[in-house]
């Protein structure tokens, strides 16, 4: 049957979900997920955050770039690693940071979380930097926020978090140099994972190669294939030939919705020990978001081995972060 | 609303002043009898497209065309260019009264619903308190007598409090006037217990209305499980959900025979289950919320909060296949699937924001537009929201022809809008609609006889 549908325009919500991302002149405003950036923005972000990490390695770790400026840390869900790399970053661009740890059982017993931002709002803030664990809380956010405020997305359920994947991509880029000869696998529970997503749209982004996630299919999202990745069930297959090996955090509590039978067997086919590690390429290396799960998805060996540079991305993780804030918050200063 | 209709109205020549009722008359309360003179009656049951006269005695059509012998009436309503159509019924829309009233309730949802061209509304039995006694099904009916709008019927639940394990006292809900039994989307304990829910309800000629939904399927879920879904990392209700569900019912069915209505279908496989089942000669029919045959998966891409409702938008592939069904007559009956929300409900991230659309002012609309988009004639069309729930429910109404319900409206074909939340009638503005252009609209609603809404037209309420 041949239905003739003529989809009138929708004028309230942009078609285009992240097209919000950016201001009127086109300027990057909010981060809320590496899809729309395109190669420009990413590359931009990357080539900043380099600038960054002299700054890093110097004495005194401070730029003025945001100085009078408030950044506040609105923190939905528990977060320590993530929380204190936005806080460093943010203070070495010397903005003032306000951290709120706001937990989701307070919020639901009488605040809506649009209260709570006009609140916050209320306090001058220029940048919130928001951790949720709902999808689509940073859109939401950004869609609710005045004008001269940007929302950058420390993670939203399983959606995204764009500034892990960008140090991601910044620490396979000091390594490797170039993407599009490479091969990187993701490894582990992709299903869940805000990480992943945004880590498999950063490495598209960039035109890499080829993008593997290697996974049994409980943990993987339905036509995940039409995210851009080649899926493999087994390790010895999924890392042939590859250059970039990223382990995801298992979380236990995977065990008890049926998703794995134990953390024993999911070790045995999935954690990325030293002869696993050997199928891949020589050069290989280990990357980790962190905090990584030793015996569950990760052997101690390779985690601290020669092949690892999981400390690497934490220290990366700060100049990227400042790169983001920077540019956010700079496209209004014009 | 006046603002906008009477400016549409006005813009197309159309004197409207004549149309008011006349003097003395209190609409609604005193006009019993009325003559329509000279629009388009359009009665789907019958076919019947032609310009002619309809004549109102009290609540009931009484000719079409000839005046019957000694027909006296002041009350004449010059409807030339005007489309005259059975009042549309809607066989699933939530009021949210009693229980919810800070989204709505039956005087507000009644009123819209006049405005809207429904004259006859079914609500599920998910109010507070549940509506499994006569109690309940009496409130109900009283709220909609005072509200003065359109008629409200009760859908019964099917067990006690909804709690899927004693059977609710169906003959006493029949008796006060429940249309119908249902557990929504609440579980059965086993299918031992829906089987007997079934058997017992068609002892009593009751209709059974089953939401198909796994429970453990869909749990946590709020988007259809799909591509989309697994991009925005929303939680996914899989296809399987429905289906699964739908296929031990139908086990059911097959084996004890009684009728069963599957609402709010939303899959393809679900549509195909349906035909096959059909075709075997199985009691059961479906039905399908407007808004499945418009939107998709596509539309949750932006986090859209408007578009997220259970069972899920589906796949391109999925809406094609319900409107392939709803043109063939698969599915008989397209409903509103209105479920109101305050502000607030909505002002959530995606998986947190409450699921369901404000529907009402919508229904007739969007029916429509299947005709404008060729995806069926306009009396199949019409058919879904009136004499196919009027089928289904076992009504005398949802037609154009003597002897049945005055529930009747005009419509007038050229008066083009555009939907703003604005101007919506009903308290829950929450709809992914707003901002899309419609060809015509409603401007008299007639509910037994009685004129309810119209423009320039104060509505006046019962008191007694």
């Amino acid at each position: 049957m041949a239905v003739v549908f003529v989809r009138p325009k929708l004028p309230k919500l942009a078609r285009d979900p992240w097209a919000i991302q950016f201001d009127g002149d086109g300027h990057l405003k909010h981060l809320l997920t590496i899809e729309g950036l395109g190669p420009e923005w990413v590359t931009r972000i990357l080539d900043t955050a380099e600038s960054f990490l002299s700054v890093t390695g110097r004495d005194v770790k401070k730029v003025p770039l945001l100085r009078g400026r408030t950044v506040v840390n609105l923190f939905f869900e528990s977060s320590t690693r993530t929380r204190t790399t936005f806080e460093l970053a943010a203070k070495r661009l010397s903005a003032d940071v306000l951290n709120l740890n706001i937990s989701t059982s307070a919020a639901t017993k009488g605040e809506s979380l649009l209260d709570t931002l006009r609140n916050i709002q209320a306090m001058q803030a220029d940048m919130f930097v928001v951790r949720h664990d709902m999808s689509g809380a940073a859109h939401f956010i950004a869609r609710h926020v005045e004008p001269h405020v940007s929302v950058l997305n420390a993670g939203d359920g399983w959606h995204a978090h764009p500034t892990q994947a960008l140090l991601d991509v910044f620490t396979i880029r000091k390594m490797k140099g170039e993407f599009a000869p490479l091969r990187v696998a993701i490894v582990g529970d992709i299903l869940h994972s805000r990480v992943a997503r945004s880590q498999i749209h950063a490495l598209n982004t960039l035109r890499t190669g080829e993008v593997r996630v290697i996974a049994p299919r409980t943990l993987l999202p339905t036509q995940v294939e039409k995210l851009g990745v080649r899926v493999f069930h087994d390790m010895r297959e999924g890392l042939k030939d590859v250059d970039v090996i990223i382990m995801l955090r298992l979380q236990r509590e995977r065990m008890e919705g049926a998703l794995l039978p134990t953390e024993d067997e999911f070790f045995r086919l999935y954690g990325l020990t030293p002869e696993k590690l050997a199928w891949a390429k020589p050069d290989a290396i280990v990357m980790h978001p962190g905090p990584a799960n030793r015996g569950v998805e990760i052997d101690s060996e390779v985690a601290d081995g020669p092949q690892s540079v999981i400390l690497q991305q934490v220290s990366n993780g700060i100049a990227v972060r400042m790169a983001v804030m920077s540019l956010c918050m700079g496209g209004r200063e014009e | 609303m006046n603002d906008i209709t009477n400016h549409a109205y006005f813009a197309q020549g159309i004197d409207i002043d004549h149309l008011k009722p006349p003097e003395g008359c209190r609409p609604g309360i005193d006009c019993q009898r009325w003559i329509i003179r000279g629009a388009r009656v359009l009665d789907p049951a019958s076919g019947l497209d032609t310009v002619t006269d309809v004549f109102i005695d009290k609540a009931g059509i009484v000719a079409v065309g000839e005046a019957p012998s000694d027909f006296a009436c002041d009350n004449i309503m010059d409807a030339h260019g005007l489309w005259l159509i059975p009042g549309l019924i809607d066989s699933w829309a939530r009021l949210r009264e009693p229980g919810q009233e800070h989204k709505a309730t039956i005087a507000s949802e009644a009123r819209a619903a006049t405005a809207a061209g429904i004259t006859t509304v079914c609500i599920p039995p998910d109010t507070d308190p549940v509506t499994d006694t006569p109690a309940v099904v009496r409130l109900i009916k009283r709220r909609a007598q005072l509200a003065g709008g359109s008629r409200v019927l009760s859908i019964g639940a099917l067990t006690q409090g909804l709690d899927g394990k004693r059977l609710a006292e169906m003959v006493d809900l029949k008796e006060v006037g429940c249309v119908a039994v249902s557990n929504i989307l609440k579980p059965v304990e086993n299918l031992a217990v829906m089987r007997r829910a079934m058997e017992y309800a068609d002892t009593f000629d009751m209709l059974v209305i089953v939401q198909p939904q796994d429970r453990a399927l869909a749990h946590g879920g709020c988007a259809h499980e799909g591509a989309i879904a697994s991009r925005l990392g929303l939680p996914g209700i899989p296809v399987a959900a429905e289906t699964a569900a739908m296929a031990q019912i139908l086990a059911l069915v097959e084996e004890i025979g009684a009728r069963v209505h599957f609402a709010n279908l939303s899959s393809a496989r679900a549509a195909q289950m349906l035909e096959q089942a059909r075709a075997a000669g199985l009691p059961v029919s479906g039905g399908v919320s407007a808004h499945q045959l418009f939107l998709s998966e596509m539309d949750t891409d932006a986090f859209d909060a408007n578009c997220h409702v259970i069972p899920p938008l589906r796949s391109l592939r999925d809406r094609d296949a319900l409107l392939d069904a709803v043109a063939r007559g698969v599915i008989e009956v397209i409903h509103s699937d209105h479920q109101p929300h305050e502000g607030d409900a909505k002002a959530e991230p995606f998986p947190g924001s409450a699921p369901g659309i404000s529907a009402l002012e919508t229904l007739l609309p969007l029916v429509l537009r299947l005709v404008e988009n060729g995806v069926l004639p306009l009396h199949a069309a019409l058919h879904r929201v009136t004499a196919g729930p009027a089928h289904l429910l076992g009504l005398k109404a949802g037609g154009i022809a003597p002897g049945l319900r005055a529930d009747l409206c005009l419509y007038n074909p050229q008066a083009a809008w555009a939907l703003d939340e604005r101007h919506m009638l009903s308290r829950g503005k929450n709809t992914p609609f707003v901002g899309w252009d419609f060809s015509g609209q409603i401007t008299h609603t007639w509910v037994a006889g009685r004129l309810v809404y119209g423009q320039n037209i104060e509505l006046s309420q019962k008191t007694s």
